[in-house]
């Protein structure tokens, strides 16, 4: 075990990739001699060389676009985009191309493309630099997509994410990656499905559901509500697309309350969907209608303000007392 | 070597590229475009100081094979526009004029070369040995592909525009990768064949920012890359005009790398043209730009009326640049070829139509159990769950319609 932070776990992930698969190689804008705006990729070209680690012309469309036709040679390309809400000059590439590449070609190609986005508010940034998208990424079938919430899933499922055979987006949680923890870099491989979700706080009463960056409010929404009798169960999801919806249900059944909250806009969200799902996989078990938290319909607001969009420890916790008025 | 190192060729371009030059010349500077042309409109034989090398490599066999092509190609494109017209295809896009910029270039790509073309290219589609018939069915709704590409190095179709031309890029930019592994390993008699990669688009989408950022990318890392752009004359109902100030192959110079406008109806000349350029981009000279002048003859698509935005006159010009007859004039000049070979064409073209219209009518529905098994590699419970709900759906209709054509 060594303890580390959310970056250096990616960082150390990316190491282990490029040095255990020869034809994976990083690209995107600022990877190279910067290490990135976050030096997730810092000194990885001085090992790798230039052809590994390829710092790109500045534009979505053509990383992505150029990242699908290495893919199609046989590479195993990891691309970086800079910042959440610079990812839709790249839609059309990940949505139309990428998301339906195996399925458009009867199985025959594939196209195991990684995009790493950091995602999220709470860094005091300008515009587009807080944004969580996930939810119109998660509506396309084809594309899987993955955020770890802590060191060791972050060293973990990146590697995991160049493994898999489908295209992967990895949502990184920016306002977490000097969080601090264990990763247990020496067995041989994960533990864990990266497609799993993880119980990381037991509970009777209600169950919560978050993941990436709200995984530690959550925690602490818990142990705050643990001071007032009550037992809150904690789901770190880790994936968005698919959904662990088996792990939400058995919670659920054995607590029967659910809130689900994540930084997205609530309306359209994933929480609306797990919701649904769980509504019809455990209406009988359910004591409470399931309650979202999220952010608000509006633009991720600026910065002054954003305390007040993100969900919070209060947000959870009124969130919990709406379920126990029923 | 740029477009204006290219020698000067007679091309009577239409009104509408006549002020189009003349616009460029007179408000931004730019001198008229060389065009290279070896087979003019009347079937003769003209020369080039650059390209008259490549063209005399072409024996009367290869020159009789083009015409074959063309003409193959040609009664392949009709007899899909009928197929339409029948309700046997949903949509067709129409090829005709086009035949020598797609058997050109086609035929001067070798097989490991990789083609990405854009959804009208079934004429280069002949030239690596695609099924005309499995093409057919995207156009039947029966498939979103309908080959595998890695028989033929030949990509599918791309309906996005210019979608395709960044993933082009990105495979040469692995070639590039795997020809220096290949040399750092320096295994002798180990290394494949130099490769390059040839993607095609339309004066349309040369519009489209990912051409853009294509040649960006290509220039950046001197990838072997061929960008074949068809300058057809009409996006849709608008013209050229409205898509650029200059000649396309011009925009090459902006970007660093040779920029070609070729005589696209004269299959000679794009032929010499084209492998010149893969030439170069498999030696590690990197990008070419080569925009074939061309003109397409019918409609967009089945679903478009030409009548509305263009003059009839303007494809009576361009029918008398008709990239078949030009060839015909030349082989029957020449005595190269004789009415029996005409004749052997016309009929091989009939055999093509009737296996074409058989292999259609027998395209059946797929299977949807194929959808839910193709969208992941991988397995996937969402998917699971949806494809256990179809099937225990379809099981409550069991033996409901016996008879009535089954098989939902």
């Amino acid at each position: 075990m060594t303890t580390m932070t959310i970056a250096k776990a990616i960082n150390e992930g990316l190491r282990a990739t490029l040095s255990n698969n020869p034809k994976s190689l990083l690209m995107g804008e600022d990877i190279g001699p910067l290490g990135g705006v976050y030096r997730v990729t810092d000194g990885l070209i001085g090992e790798f060389g230039a052809d590994r680690v390829v710092d790109t012309p500045l534009a979505e469309s053509g990383i992505i676009g150029t990242a699908i036709g290495l893919a199609l040679r046989g590479y195993l390309p990891v691309a970086e985009i800079q910042f959440d809400g610079f990812v839709f000059p790249g839609f059309n590439q990940i949505t139309t191309q990428l998301a339906k590449m195996h399925s458009r070609s009867n199985g025959n190609l594939t196209v195991p493309v990684v995009i790493r986005i950091p995602y999220g508010g709470g860094i005091g940034s300008i515009e587009h630099h807080s944004e969580s998208p996930e939810a119109l990424f998660a509506h396309t079938p084809g594309l899987r997509i993955i955020t770890p919430s802590n060191p060791h899933d972050a060293y973990w499922m990146i590697q995991q994410a160049v493994a898999c055979q489908d295209p992967v987006i990895v949502f990184e949680p920016k306002r977490r990656y000097w969080l601090k923890g264990e990763v247990d870099t020496e067995s041989a491989g994960p533990a864990e499905d990266p497609f799993k979700a993880h119980v990381v706080r037991e509970g009777t009463d209600a169950t919560v559901v978050v993941y990436g960056p709200l995984v530690p409010v959550a925690l602490a929404a818990a142990n705050a509500a643990a001071e007032d009798g009550r037992s809150i169960e904690v789901i770190d999801l880790r994936s968005i697309s698919p959904i662990d919806f088996d792990a939400i249900e058995a919670s659920v059944k054995k607590t029967g309350r659910l809130v689900v909250a994540h930084e997205a806009p609530t309306f359209g969200g994933i929480g609306g969907e797990i919701a649904a799902r769980i509504s019809e996989r455990a209406f009988h078990s359910l004591e409470a209608p399931v309650i979202r938290v999220g952010g608000f319909h509006m633009p991720y607001p600026v910065a002054k303000v954003e305390e007040d969009y993100l969900p919070d420890i209060d947000r959870i916790l009124e969130a919990l007392d709406r379920t126990y008025a029923y | 070597m740029g477009a204006t190192h290219l020698p000067s060729t007679e091309f009577d371009g239409t009104e509408l590229d006549d002020q189009l030059e003349a616009q460029a010349e007179a408000t931004l500077g730019v001198p008229p475009t060389e065009m290279v042309q070896l087979l003019g409109p009347d079937g003769r034989m003209g020369t080039d100081s650059v390209f008259s090398e490549y063209a005399e490599r072409l024996d009367a066999e290869k020159l009789r094979g083009f015409y074959a092509d063309m003409a193959a190609i040609r009664r392949f494109d009709q007899e899909a526009t009928a197929l339409q017209r029948q309700g046997q295809l949903a949509l067709w896009v129409p090829l005709t004029g086009q035949e020598a910029a797609q058997i050109g270039s086609g035929r001067a790509s070798q097989p490991q070369d990789y083609i990405f073309p854009t959804y009208r290219e079934h004429g280069v589609a002949l030239t690596r040995n695609v099924d005309l018939a499995e093409l057919l069915k995207q156009f039947r709704g029966v498939s979103n592909g309908g080959w595998n590409p890695k028989d033929t190095n030949f990509h599918l179709y791309t309906l996005v525009l210019a979608a395709q031309t960044p993933h082009a890029v990105g495979y040469a930019m692995g070639i590039q990768r795997d020809q220096r592994l290949a040399e750092a390993q320096d295994v002798e008699g180990s290394a494949e064949p130099k490769a390059a990669v040839m993607v095609y688009f339309g004066d349309g989408a040369s519009s489209e920012g990912d051409v853009h950022e294509s040649m960006v990318f290509a220039s950046s890392y001197n990838a072997p890359v061929v960008f074949f752009c068809q300058n057809n004359h009409w996006a849709i109902s608008v013209p050229t005009a409205v898509q650029t100030r200059i000649p396309l192959s011009n925009r090459a110079k902006g970007y660093g790398f040779p920029g070609i406008r070729v005589d696209g109806n004269d299959v000679v000349a794009v032929h010499a043209v084209t492998e010149w350029a893969l030439e170069h981009a498999r030696q590690g000279n990197g990008p070419v730009l080569i925009e074939a002048f061309t003109y397409r003859v019918g409609a967009h698509t089945t679903a478009d009326d030409p009548t509305k935005y263009r003059e009839s006159s303007e494809e009576a010009l361009w029918r008398e640049k008709d990239p078949l007859d030009r060839l015909e004039k030349y082989l029957r000049a020449e005595g190269m070829a004789d009415e029996a070979f005409f004749a052997q064409v016309a009929a091989d073209g009939d055999e093509l139509a009737a296996y074409i219209r058989k292999s259609t009518y027998e395209s059946d529905a797929p299977d949807i159990r194929t959808a839910f098994a193709n969208t992941y590699v991988e397995a996937h419970p969402l998917v699971a769950e949806e494809l256990a709900w179809f099937e225990e759906y379809s099981a409550g209709f069991a033996g409901e319609d016996e008879g009535e054509g089954a098989g939902r």
